[in-house]
């Protein structure tokens, strides 16, 4: 009887649970998500939004056919206490190449620095990658700060609140800090490198949605993880332009991983039209297509990312579609800063390079250009006037 | 969907039982262990109906099966590994490394396709082995051996391609896992998969049935009787890990034709495996289970996940909600096997029934009863009768 009593309060608490969760799920919880005007505002920031959003309409100086060495409404910093003559060490804290667009960038700033040894800027550079790990990175840090015998530092932060001690300590050793892609809660480098932003991601793409959809149209949002903030802030502006405009937007977490997307795509599909698709990065574009097309459904209007194999998809199935750029050709930038830094030149406090999407009537240019790249490589990367151009990339040897 | 049979009423010469007699034995096989599956799973499938009729429509509901597809079959290799003793942990990677050797071998060149199906075949050999062979041999907790393996592949995976996608393979490659025959009545579209998972589920039972399938129960029940009795029980445990990691094998070839190439797919599949194989009511540590109720467990975790998109559950706490249901569901499977097991003695019961499914009937018996033919017992209502 003992055994009966267990499995019958077993039971019991098993059908509490679903009722529970079946509560959660009931109609009437689900406008706190969406629909009140309150979407999720924990990475929203309006004065960044703002910024974001007026540096969208700015046309960038410096030189016109060298997109990373323009910068956009910049206050520029004397640099003449670096100045030193010779071939420099630089070294180099990433923090990790363990996506397409970090890769496509490793492989031009590769290229960039073989052009500066030659030039005689700089002597070598010594790299560690701390592969996604905060520790490793700090760790990398200080094995720099103490033992590796550096001119100058470029750090990719992993992240922004736990890398900020570790850049710190880079600067106090005097010598030039220069940071890039993710920021760091601190101005002590020289300079701070980055593309406009994920807020300015955010606008273009909403605006592009919202543009090519009806009010009350769906929208699904494909994001690869939570709690990064150059993708948040792309989720934070486009999830609050998409209530405004009455775009009916669920977002779900995808790992980029391409069974996921296919699985959500159609389990959408399943519950009703979906006529818009969202994504924080292009990684896994081609499988929301695909999602599609095996449900024998008209496509969506979709904004993905100047990744080629999305390039490619979107020509070849001629769906309404944009691909916003968080500009690749910023990894050349940081050891071009070095160059200038230490020649005495000024740089920009906070270099903001400029970030424009690829539009429909700007694709076939872009494929053209792009032609023989693998699926990985990014139009936007930059690395046009390098030497290795294009069977580097082409080949994509990871150095 | 199949329920699992009233077993207990099919005995010979029982004659036939009434109608109320036979629905008060089918909701008690529906909420023992075994058929408590199938009965999560008929709950699942019903809330996904109501939240959304157009599930129930033969065409949508194919495609899931399709889409289920690969983690059955992954399910099904995990079951063999589970029921005699040992886990698998070295699943998920093993997927993700055939996935991205398709990917990076094959292509655009469809003439590359046999080869290097066959080299895929062989690596999925390989890795099965070494487990087997490290697992048996040297005596290494398998939990550790595949583990080990896991890491090894994902590091080698990791270091292939830096951790980042390649192409995606020849369209005729991907057909398998995203083709399929068209213009059918009623379903309309065949996919190949559903087709695989059914020739893979039918080997697995009746492979289950075989002597060597039945001497995988018994090293799971007690290494030392099974050895007693003549079984090769290095060979039998590694002939579970060749079968687990071909499996794996299969639903990476799925893979890469329902989703595409990249190095996260298959992540954490060994974990859905494992946790399909115990909500089938499959005991870890090996010795009980059926292979059909852990495909079933794959099914409904499944189903799990697709009521849960249905029902707008927030992206943010969606993990939370799946991990409670699955505590219950492994829960309540755990507290009705306990029961059943403490009761060993008093389950003798007349000769066991010939209708007696695969998995369930442990060659040799470890209960202290042991001229009783049928010491793990068929579930609830025989029990009830005990009392």
């Amino acid at each position: 009887m003992r055994r009966g009593i267990q499995i019958a309060a077993t039971a019991l608490g098993a059908s509490v649970l679903l009722v529970l969760s079946a509560c959660t799920t009931d109609p009437s919880v689900e406008p706190a998500d969406n629909g009140t005007g309150q979407p999720s505002t924990e990475w929203f920031d309006q004065a960044l939004f703002d910024k974001q959003d007026g540096e969208r309409g700015v046309t960038p100086q410096g030189p016109q056919d060298q997109p990373y060495l323009q910068h956009i409404n910049a206050e520029m910093v004397d640099t003449s206490q670096y100045t030193s003559p010779g071939a420099k060490k630089v070294c180099f804290a990433n923090a990790s190449i363990s996506n397409p667009w970090r890769q496509t960038g490793w492989i031009t700033m590769n290229e960039q620095l073989e052009v500066l040894q030659a030039e005689g800027a700089i002597s070598q550079m010594e790299t560690r990658d701390a592969q996604d790990s905060d520790d490793t990175q700090i760790a990398d840090i200080d094995y720099f700060i103490n033992e590796g015998d550096c001119d100058a530092f470029i750090i990719s932060p992993n992240s922004t609140a736990a890398m900020t001690p570790a850049v710190e300590r880079a600067c106090e050793t005097g010598k030039p800090v220069i940071v890039f892609d993710r920021g760091v809660q601190t101005d002590c480098a020289v300079t701070f490198i980055h593309p406009i932003g994920g807020f300015a991601w955010g606008i273009d793409t909403a605006e592009f949605l919202i543009d090519n959809l009806d009010e009350g149209d769906k929208v699904v949002a494909l994001r690869i993880l939570p709690g990064v903030d150059v993708l948040e802030q792309r989720w934070a502006a486009a999830e609050v332009l998409f209530d405004e405009a009455g775009i009916e937007a669920v977002d779900y977490f995808t790992g980029a991983d391409p069974a996921e997307i296919k699985k959500i795509i159609s389990d959408e599909l399943a519950k009703g039209d979906v006529h818009g698709i969202w994504m924080d990065a292009g990684d896994g574009a081609v499988a929301a297509i695909e999602a599609f097309e095996d449900a024998g459904v008209d496509y969506p209007v979709m904004t993905g990312e100047d990744e080629l194999s999305f390039l490619r998809k979107w020509k070849e199935t001629g769906l309404v579609g944009l691909a916003p750029v968080y500009s690749n050709f910023q990894w050349r930038t940081p050891l071009l800063a070095v160059q200038m830094i230490f020649a005495g030149e000024e740089v920009p406090k906070e270099w903001v390079l400029p970030q424009s999407p690829i539009t429909e009537r700007e694709l076939d240019e872009f494929l053209t250009a792009n032609d023989g790249m693998p699926g990985g490589h990014y139009a936007k990367f930059g690395g046009e006037d390098l030497p290795g151009y294009p069977a580097v990339w082409q080949q994509r040897i990871i150095p | 969907m199949t329920l699992p049979p009233p077993r207990a009423t099919t005995q010979p010469g029982a004659g036939l039982p009434s109608i109320g007699r036979r629905l008060a034995n089918l909701g008690l096989a529906l909420v023992s262990p075994r058929g408590a599956v199938f009965l999560l799973l008929l709950v699942l499938l019903v809330a996904i109906a109501l939240l959304n009729p157009r599930f129930a429509e033969p065409e949508q509901f194919i495609r899931f099966i399709q889409r289920v597809a690969p983690i059955a079959i992954v399910a099904i290799g995990q079951y063999f590994v589970i029921v005699s003793g040992e886990f698998d942990l070295s699943m998920g990677s093993l997927i993700t490394t055939q996935v991205v050797v398709a990917g990076n071998l094959i292509g655009q060149d469809d003439a590359r396709i046999l080869p290097v199906t066959l080299l895929m075949i062989a690596i999925g050999v390989i890795v099965g082995v070494v487990n087997g062979l490290v697992t048996t041999l040297l005596k290494v907790p398998s939990f550790i051996v595949t583990l080990g393996m896991m890491l090894a592949l994902l590091g080698g995976v990791f270091w292939w391609t830096g951790g980042a996608a390649t192409g995606n393979p020849s369209d005729t490659f991907r057909q398998l896992g995203r083709g399929g025959i068209r213009d059918l009545p009623v379903i309309e579209f065949l996919p190949w998969a559903v087709v695989v998972l059914a020739i893979a589920l039918a080997a697995a039972i009746w492979f289950s049935k075989r002597p060597f399938g039945r001497a995988m129960i018994a090293v799971g029940d007690n290494v030392e009787t099974a050895r007693y009795a003549g079984i090769r029980v290095w060979a039998t445990k590694t002939a579970a890990f060749v079968i687990s990691s071909l499996s794996a094998t299969i639903a990476g070839v799925l893979l890469v034709g329902y989703a595409g190439v990249h190095p996260s797919v298959g992540r954490g599949y060994e974990f859905i495996a494992i946790t399909a194989v115990v909500l089938g009511g499959v005991v870890l540590g090996g010795g009980r289970g059926w292979v059909v109720a852990a495909v079933a467990g794959a099914f409904a975790l499944e189903a799990l996940f697709t009521l849960l998109n249905f029902a707008d559950i927030p992206s943010t706490y969606r993990d939370a909600v799946q991990g409670v249901i699955i505590i219950a569901a492994v829960a309540y499977a755990a507290v009705t096997f306990r029961g059943r097991r403490q009761r060993p003695s008093r389950l003798a019961e007349p000769p066991a029934p010939s209708t007696s499914p695969p998995g369930e009937e442990p060659v040799v018996s470890a209960t202290p009863a042991g001229s009783a033919p049928h010491p793990s017992g068929p579930d609830g209502t025989t029990q009830q009768g005990g009392q």
